[in-house]
């Protein structure tokens, strides 16, 4: 079998002939098998779905009880099999729930990573790496200049801002699904108790990580926020409620934002971002290579960002990679 | 470095005054001699090392990284320096090098060595600080910090005011340690240049109605508040100087008036280019000479400076400052006479008896390189900053156009979720709109809501936090914009630059179509401004 054959790239996603399913369809198909519950991968209309018990609650909470005619759990780490086709769900260290899909038939084995990555995350299962002939990587942040810097000090950086500026509430634009859980828990781990107040856009969220066992501490609504109430406060809100009147709620307000693409100035200013922190819940450039030097898979395709930088670095490292053009998945839409 | 690294970062992003003020003095307090003096010195344009071309950096930079990979991230980041920075394969170390240690290992490099120099720097730094060495070498470190405002974070971080900071600043070299232990360790008030020192300088405030009321003419001399560059000229053993008002030394640019300093004191006056015909110049001949650190034969010949003198704050080493103004303009009237009067002349005193004859002055300014007058009380002493009273500036009534709003940008701080920074046009010969200048005050909280309200409402395009809005013959929002006065240029596609141009109503009365066109702005350029 070739592994073409195995997995199959179409204009609706990726396609196991054998198991009959489709993996993060970006079009209601009959059988979807999804690796997390980020928009771009997660969508709505399939017939049925298979993903982690949290991928399936999340999407229920941002897409309503209705997403899918049939749905079913997997735990990571369970096998089951489809069809003529064994699937695995593994743990990718994206966000809470997130899982690599491995799928075998006639002797090989394919790994869809879908979004991962391998600095410690408090809130999601590490990173776990499974041999394979063919790796599907995701390449969000797949230049050189991609290095993120340890977490721990960009929430440093802000708690620094915080001290400095106590009166002015310190705004950060954070992807709902993931980042926001996981600021509130690297602040919470720097010994900052004080409430965190979030968008409403966040707290279901939020509420639900609190339920996987994910402490947040105390979380206060944004939206009660009179003018000047919450002083320095830490806010949480989408990047969308900046442009939004929603903001003229705070007096002075400190703007931030907390993203991989905030390593590069042109596109922090571009978000009118004061407080830059580069906080990403994708793979850097350094933890793509070293995935793939660690994996050495017989294949590689590359897809989700700048394939073409990491594909060339494959080229330069001896490993077969290239660029899958799938359809639909959004550049940048996420973190 | 890593805390250098960090403020210049933080500089750079924060857009308001009083914050970059903060993150300044608290950077100035918390950081040990001497890498808090090398950072000031970084500021204010006072670190001298040796420099190294891009080209230089480039080279070294692909000769460790595959040069594809080099230009897709090139590509992408668009800043040469912030790709190197993070692209440079190293993770920095643990043992980085501080701002100090930077510094002097930069000072002991030759210009020959210091691409190998700044090579081994880059293995031992973290992407931050590698940022801010190659923005050191490549002499672009900009974070929009003045030398005005770094004093005035000295100021707050030792309580003091600017004025006294500006006063010593002179007589001080990086890393100013002098400086720091006055300022924070109770240590020595640092001496002040010994020779041509700056004074701080004395400021006016606006005239009011009110103000004019209450003003007996009988107290006040009048002279022509002239549109030119307000500095000092100081002369004292054997050294001469020019300074901004701000205390900036700008003597390099200026050696032909440098030159005529021919006394041992400080006049404090307005830097002026003279016309062809004898007269003053405008002011975008002046702009010709200003930020310049050196100056041509040509352009001294085609655009003379001279300074006109408004007043004596020393004389042959005996401090004039405390003497009212009726003697200090006396002990200016004596000096003159023996200058070179190409170079230096004095202001004129203008008779008035009345407050009609005030006004009547400032109507008919008899050059256009006038902006309206300055009255002094005469027995005031000279007294450093902007003391309320001795001196008003009353400022002939601004230029006004009628233009469309064309861009609108999202503002900061307490102007959070508004569209406060308008980008507006006026017709072309094509009739399309053409840029012509950036506002963002003048207008009310209440029309700052219905300017926000029509932008959300008229969008037709977004770039990030700017919107396009609508600005049809027929549709679009017209202000009445004030300006102090125009200027070609050749940063804006207009070809015109206004001065301290603001929002002076809205004209909601008025279709697009009757707003300015650009022959309009044109004629109101002075006579006599270059093409
Ligand atoms: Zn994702
Ligand atoms: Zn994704």
């Amino acid at each position: 079998m070739t592994l073409r054959d195995l997995l199959t790239p179409r204009p609706e996603g990726l396609y196991c002939p054998a198991g009959d399913f489709h993996i993060d369809p970006v079009r209601p198909v009959a059988r979807a098998l999804i690796t997390h519950a980020h928009s771009d991968h997660a969508r709505p209309g399939h017939a049925a779905v298979l993903a982690t018990r949290e991928t399936l609650d999340m999407m229920a909470i941002r897409l309503g009880d209705d997403f899918a005619a049939s749905r079913q759990p997997i735990a990571l780490g369970e096998t089951l099999d489809l069809g003529g086709a064994r699937v695995r769900f593994h743990p990718a260290g994206h966000v809470l729930g997130s899982a690599q899909i491995a799928v075998e038939a006639g002797g090989r084995r394919a790994v869809v990573s879908g979004d991962y990555k391998r600095t410690p995350d408090p809130t999601c299962a590490p990173f776990e790496p499974v041999a394979c002939d063919l790796f599907v990587t995701e390449a969000t942040f797949g230049l050189p200049v991609f290095r993120h810097p340890d977490p721990a000090d960009e929430t440093r950086k802000l708690l620094a801002s915080l001290a400095q500026f106590p009166d002015r509430a310190h705004l950060v634009g954070v992807y709902a699904l993931g980042k926001a859980q996981r600021l509130i828990r690297l602040l919470r781990d720097a010994g900052h108790d004080a409430p965190i107040h979030v968008h409403g856009a966040l707290r279901r969220l939020c509420d639900y990580y609190a339920s996987r066992g994910i402490d947040l501490g105390e979380i206060a609504d944004a939206t009660a926020a009179d003018r000047g109430g919450v002083g320095g406060a830490v806010v949480l809100a989408p990047p969308s409620a900046f442009g939004d009147v929603w903001i003229r709620r705070f007096a002075d307000p400190l703007v931030g934002f907390a993203s991989g693409w905030m390593q590069i100035r042109a596109r922090a200013r571009q978000h009118g971002a004061e407080l830059p922190l580069v906080l990403s819940d994708h793979c850097d450039w350094d933890g793509l290579t070293a995935t793939l030097t660690e994996l050495s898979p017989a294949e590689t395709w590359v897809t989700h960002g700048r394939e073409e930088a990491l594909v060339r670095w494959c080229a330069l490292n001896g490993l077969a990679a290239r660029p899958l053009h799938l359809v639909g998945y959004e550049d940048e839409a996420e973190d | 470095m890593r805390r250098f690294a960090a403020l210049l970062e933080r500089l750079a992003f924060t857009p308001a005054r009083n914050g970059k003020l903060r993150l300044l003095a608290d950077y100035l307090r918390d950081t040990p001699d001497p890498d808090r003096g090398w950072a000031l010195a970084a500021l204010t344009g006072g670190l001298d090392v040796a420099s190294v071309k891009p080209a230089l950096l480039r080279d070294v930079t692909t000769a460790r990284v595959d040069a594809e990979l080099f230009a897709l991230s090139h590509d992408f980041v668009g800043d040469l320096a912030e790709t190197i920075a993070l692209i440079w394969p190293t993770r920095g170390s643990a043992d980085a090098p501080r701002l100090a240690t930077v510094v002097d290992t930069l000072h002991a490099a030759s210009r020959r060595e210091a691409p190998q120099v700044v090579e081994r720097l880059l293995d031992r730094l973290d992407p931050p600080a590698r940022f801010a060495l190659l923005k050191l070498v490549t002499g672009g470190l900009r974070v929009g910090v003045s030398a005005r405002l770094a004093k005035q974070a000295l100021a707050d971080l030792g309580g003091r005011d600017v004025a006294d900071i500006e006063e010593v600043w002179h007589g001080l070299a990086p890393p100013y340690a002098a400086l720091f232990a006055w300022l924070t360790a109770a240590g020595p008030r640092p001496a002040p240049a010994s020779d041509a020192p700056f004074r701080p300088v004395m400021l006016s405030h606006p005239l009011g109605a009110e103000d004019l009321a209450r003003l007996d003419p009988a107290d006040f001399a009048a002279e022509w508040k002239w549109d030119g560059i307000r500095v000092q000229a100081a002369a004292g053993n054997g050294r001469r100087r020019l300074y901004s008002r701000t205390g900036d030394d700008i003597t390099a640019a200026f050696p032909d008036l440098v030159e005529a300093l021919a006394f041992d004191g400080a006049i404090d006056g307005e830097l002026l280019v003279r016309a062809g015909h004898g007269g003053v110049a405008s002011f975008s001949d002046l702009q010709q000479r200003l930020n310049r650190k050196s100056v041509t034969p040509a352009q001294m010949r085609r655009f003379p400076a001279f300074l006109r003198a408004y007043d004596l704050l020393a004389l042959d080493g005996r401090d004039l400052r405390p003497l009212p103004f009726t003697e200090r303009r006396a002990a200016l009237e004596a000096l003159a006479p023996g200058l070179d009067p190409a170079r230096i002349d004095l202001s004129p005193l203008l008779p008035f008896a009345t407050r009609d004859d005030l006004a009547r002055l400032r109507d008919t300014p008899p050059e256009p390189v006038i902006e309206g007058l300055m009255l002094k009380r005469r027995d005031s002493p000279y007294l450093a900053g902007r003391p309320k009273g001795p001196w008003w500036k009353w400022k002939r009534d601004p230029r006004l156009v009628d233009a469309v709003l064309m861009y609108a940008q999202r503002g900061h701080g307490k102007r959070s979720g508004f569209y406060s920074d308008f980008t507006f046009g006026v017709w072309a010969a094509d009739d399309t709109l053409v840029p012509v200048g950036k506002a963002y005050f003048g207008f009310t909280d209440a029309e700052l809501a219905e300017i926000d309200r029509w932008v959300r409402h008229n969008t037709t395009d977004r770039f990030g936090p700017v919107r396009a809005v609508r600005a049809d013959p027929d549709h679009g929002l017209v202000f009445e914009v004030a300006f102090e006065g125009l200027a070609r240029s050749t940063r804006h596609r207009s070809g015109l630059a206004m001065r301290f141009p603001r929002i002076s109503r809205l004209r909601r009365d008025k279709p697009p179509r009757e707003a300015d066109r650009i022959e309009t702005l044109e004629a109101m350029l002075p006579p006599g401004t270059e093409d």
